[in-house]
Formats: C-alpha cells, structure tokens, sequence
C-alpha cells in the first residue's frame, strides 16, 4: 500500500465506500446518527492506523487526543461560547496536536510494552482530569449545552442526523485523501521503514525519533478532530471519550478491519458499530460478548483482519480462474 | 599532512571494570582497503559500534574527514558520510529490494519527509536506485521482499542501501558472515569494484578476503592494537600467528 514499486492511481474499488455511504444516506434515514458515529470513528481509526499500522508505534491510549479534541470543542462552546463550528475544529486539532507533541516527545523515547504503559497512563490522567474539574468538563454528569452554528451558516444540525451525517461525510474524505496521499508519498514509505527496521533507519541517516513525534503529532491532530466532530453531532461530551475503553475498542475495531491497510480503518468501526448496535438491542447486557467472540475468530482465523480475508479469498479465485483459462487451452 | 577521511585519537571503552578498547589510535586514509582483523573478543564491534555511534567512548575523540564527531549521533554521522553494513543483515524485510535502497536515497536527499507527491512518481530516486541495482546484478530482484531472497543476495542489497548513501567512508562489518563460500565470491567481487574514493575499512574473519581486499591490515588484541602494516607484513608478523593459532600471547 505504500512505497516506491506502487501505483498510486485511485482504484474503482477505492470509491466504495463513498458509493456505499450516499447509499446509506438514502436508503437508510432512520439510522444517520449511527452513520455519523460510524465515520467519525473510521476518521478516528484511520489516524490510528496511520501510527500503528504504517509506523508502528504501539498505542493503548490515543483516547487522550480524541478526548482532548472533544472537550476542547465542547468546552469552547458550552462554557465561553465559541459556536463556530470550523473554529471549533481548528482549537480541538491545535490542542490535540500541542498534546501530541508534548506527550510524544517524552514517550517515545521508549518502545514496546513502555510505550503502550505510558500511553494508557496519559489518556488515563486526562480521563482523571475531566472527572474531577466539574466545573469545567461537567464531570461524571458530562457537559451538556454545547452548540454550534449552522454549517456554513446555512445547514442546521438536525434531529434526524442529516446535516451531522453529510458534514462527517465531507471531514472524513479530506482526512482520507490527506491520509492516502500521505501513505503513498516518500513520508509514507519512510513510516514503513520505522516499522520495518528502526536499527536500519538509523543506519540511513534518519532522525528516527524527530520522525515518530512528526507522525504522532499528525495522528494526534487527526484524532483531535474526530473527537470534536463526536462533541458537534452529540452536542455532548462525556467521560466515556477518554480512557482506556475508547482506546480498546477502536484497537479492536482496526484489528476486525486489517491493520496497516488503509481500508482496514473503514471496514472495522463498521462492522463493531453496526454489531454493537445490533447485539445492545438484542442483548442489552450481554452484547460485548458478541464482540469478544468476533475478534477472537478474526485474530485466530485471520490474522489481517476482514480485509486480510477478502485478499486471500481475491488471490485464491484470481489462481482458480487463472488456472481454468490455462485448462480450457 | 591532509586529513584522515576517518580517524580516533587514544579512544577507550570500558563496561566497568571490564576494558574492551584502550587508547585506540587508528587512521583510515581517503580511498583506503583497510581491514581490521582480530580473535573472537578482540573488541572490534565495540570499536565499529564506536565508529558508528551505536554506543559512546569513555574517552578519547572520533574524527570524521578531520572534524572531530565523537558527539555527534548515528544518523547525523550518516549524514555526514559515515555509511555502515551489518553483520547480521539488517534490512526492511517485507519491503521490496528497490524500497530498501531507495528509502535511503530519500534520506540522503532529503525527500523522505514529503507528503505529496508518491513515492513512485520520484523518477530520480527510483532510477538512482535501479542503477545502483544494476550495478550489483540484483536488477531481476528490484520488486522482490528482501526477505525472499538467498541470504548471499540480502548481503548485497545491504551493500547497495550503504552505496546509496553515497558515503566518503565505508565501514563493512564482515560483508561474507553467513555467506554460502559458492556466493562468497560474488560479494569479493563487488567489493573490489566499488569506487575508489570511498575509503572502506572491512572487518571480517575470513582471511582470505581480508588478503586479497586489504592494502592494510590493521590487528585488534583484547582491545588494543596489535600492529598495523601491509598485508605482507601482518601475514609474516610473528605475533599475529601466535594469536591465531592459539599460543601463548604472555610473551
């Protein structure tokens, strides 16, 4: 998916997804605020793919910036009145790209088990944090009363998740194509390497650990973003955007999609939300059993997560037909 | 007299009390075929790893084409002109033979960190790097994972990923480790032709690249330098054989 031997040509199948969201607008309307969810989500995952996926950095706490990104909108609008809905993206994305670059200038120094402590520990602190300055995040009650303008001062965000759901829409195919054409650029290839071989990027004259912050920031700001767009549809925050559990469940979400693929970000929040949904109303108590069984068949039987699935199934029906046409010769 | 292209002045390591280099003077001339040989334990990865920067001197200066460096970190020596392989091959595994060369042509000229424009569209990184393949017959291999390749080939691909780098010094951690003796003369070879301005200092324990590679031959015995001459010299040097063959070095 990255790398100096691949086209970056964008392939049908690439527009999917987007194909497959308009659809969903209009065929499904009842169900716009789950879609909303569902592309912050992606958004969100995509940035952790970015780190975790492309440059291997090992994360159990990138709630902390998706928190932070949420809160920050939230409380610019409920406590001090900014209802500017892109002003309140652009302090959400300063405030978790400061975070990300403060926070990741100490982590990553360190790697492995380290690192993922560390990170737990920093979205930890911050969930502390919001809990105990009621009178600014509302605390455990969360902070209710947040507004925003219409978009563009013309669409209001309405009860029916129209307007939530088209703007996400919009956000999430900038963060794509920013994403994507980061992925195939000389960077991506670069954060491939820091995967690879960090012992071989310092052997190449790369400032490894500068290269891990810049990238870590950038998937900070990211996050940072999807976490306000969540505050803006919701016009609430809660304690439950920060933690360890946001952390884990969208780490489950790319495992279920494919780490390190891109699309890996779409399919896995689609699958765990459409299930969570469905398995809560079904089985209101017991409905994160049904996600544990689903990530445990995914990692024992696919170790690329649902994508990883699809290649093999794409590559043993490619040698089939391959094979029959040099038969029928 | 005109400067080193690699030089230490009396470098010294020590693990506590454990001495494993002592007051090492070594000089590497520009465009030099300079070895370093020595018994297990001699103290010459430590040494390498001093060179690189991987691990720092308890005293003594490091000094790169004259300017002293012993402060200076692994990647900005890289930068500098300070190119390394080694000895176990440390590589991109999953990525193809041309990304691992190229990955370090971008860093070299600072493309690496472009976010635009894809990496397959950097027509000059990526024909930089087919001819440096092409120079090492490994042209067939260019879209291949280096992990699928022979193990003798791998050594090549980390010797292409140093030439890349264009370094003015070369440090070859034992370049034939591991390398079936049918491959080991393809990399022999390869070594003899590489450019002459590049001065390289090879380690290695099979002594018969050392002699034929080798205009100077430098010995490193529990951390220090035995002798340093021309190959002729070392191979009739009485010490060198004792320390080889195992007699008593009390002497």
């Amino acid at each position: 998916m990255s790398g100096y031997t691949v086209d970056p040509r964008i392939r049908w199948t690439e527009w999917l997804p987007w194909v497959a969201a308009i659809a969903f607008f209009f065929t499904l309307p009842e169900y716009l605020s789950l879609g909303a969810r569902i592309l912050i989500y992606i958004l969100f995952a995509l940035s952790l793919d970015l780190i975790l996926g492309y440059a291997g950095i090992i994360t159990l706490g990138h709630s902390a910036f998706f928190g932070l990104g949420a809160y920050t909108a939230g409380v610019l609008s409920a406590r001090y009145g900014l209802t500017d809905p892109f002003l309140q993206l652009l302090a959400a994305a300063a405030a978790a790209a400061l975070l990300g670059i403060a926070t990741g200038a100490v982590i990553l120094r360190t790697k492995a088990l380290t690192l993922l402590m560390l990170t737990l520990a920093i979205t930890s602190i911050l969930l502390e944090i919001a809990n105990k300055a009621t009178w600014l995040t509302g605390g455990a009650d969360g902070l209710s009363g947040v507004k925003t303008d219409p978009i563009l001062g013309m669409f209001k965000f309405d009860i029916f998740g129209k307007t939530a759901f088209i703007y996400c829409l919009f956000a999430l195919f900038i963060g794509w194509l920013v994403v994507r054409r980061m992925i195939y650029s000389p960077f991506g290839a670069m954060l491939t390497g820091l995967r690879e071989n960090t012992a071989r990027m310092h052997a190449i004259g790369a400032p490894v650990y500068w290269r891990l912050v810049l990238v870590y920031t950038i998937s900070a700001t990211m996050a940072g973003v999807a976490g306000a767009l969540l505050t803006q549809v919701n016009q609430f925050v809660g304690l439950n955007v920060l933690g360890l559990e946001p952390s884990g469940d969208l780490l489950v979400m790319l495992i279920l999609g494919g780490v390190g693929r891109l699309y890996g970000a779409f399919v896995g929040p689609v699958v765990y939300l459409i299930a969570q949904d469905y398995l809560a109303k079904q089985y209101p108590e017991y409905w994160y059993f049904g996600i544990g069984v689903l990530l445990i068949v995914v990692v024992l039987f696919a170790r690329g997560g649902i994508l990883g699935i699809i290649d093999k199934w794409l590559q043993a029906l490619s040698r089939q037909t391959g094979s029959a046409k040099a038969s029928a010769r | 007299m005109a400067a080193s292209a690699l030089e230490t002045d009396r470098l010294c390591k020590s693990f506590g009390a454990l001495t494993v280099a002592e007051s090492i003077d070594f000089r590497l001339e520009p465009g030099a075929r300079h070895a370093l040989i020595g018994p297990n334990g001699a103290g010459k990865t430590t040494f390498v790893n001093m060179l690189t920067g991987a691990i720092a001197p308890s005293s003594g200066r490091i000094l790169l084409g004259g300017e002293d460096i012993t402060k200076v970190n692994q990647a900005a020596r890289v930068r500098r002109g300070l190119g390394r392989t080694f000895q176990v091959t440390t590589l991109f595994r999953s990525l193809p033979v041309l990304d691992n060369v190229a990955l370090g042509i971008a860093e070299r000229d600072a493309v690496a960190r472009r976010m635009w424009k894809p990496a397959s569209r950097h027509g000059e990184i990526i024909d930089e790097a087919m001819q440096l393949l092409a120079t090492l017959a490994l042209t067939s291999d260019a879209r291949t994972p280096v992990k699928d390749l022979p193990y003798g080939r791998q050594r090549l691909v980390e010797i292409a990923i140093a030439l890349g780098l264009k370094p003015k010094v070369l440090l070859l951690d034992e370049p034939a480790a591991g390398v079936p003796s049918q491959d080991s003369g393809r990399i022999l070879e390869v070594l003899a032709s590489l450019p002459g301005d590049i001065a390289i200092l090879v380690i290695e324990h099979d002594m018969d690249l050392v002699f034929r590679f080798a205009q100077r031959i430098t010995v490193l015995v529990q951390g220090q330098v035995l002798v340093e001459g021309r190959p002729d010299e070392i191979a009739a040097d009485r010490r060198v054989r004792d320390v080889y063959l195992g007699e008593a070095t009390h002497a």
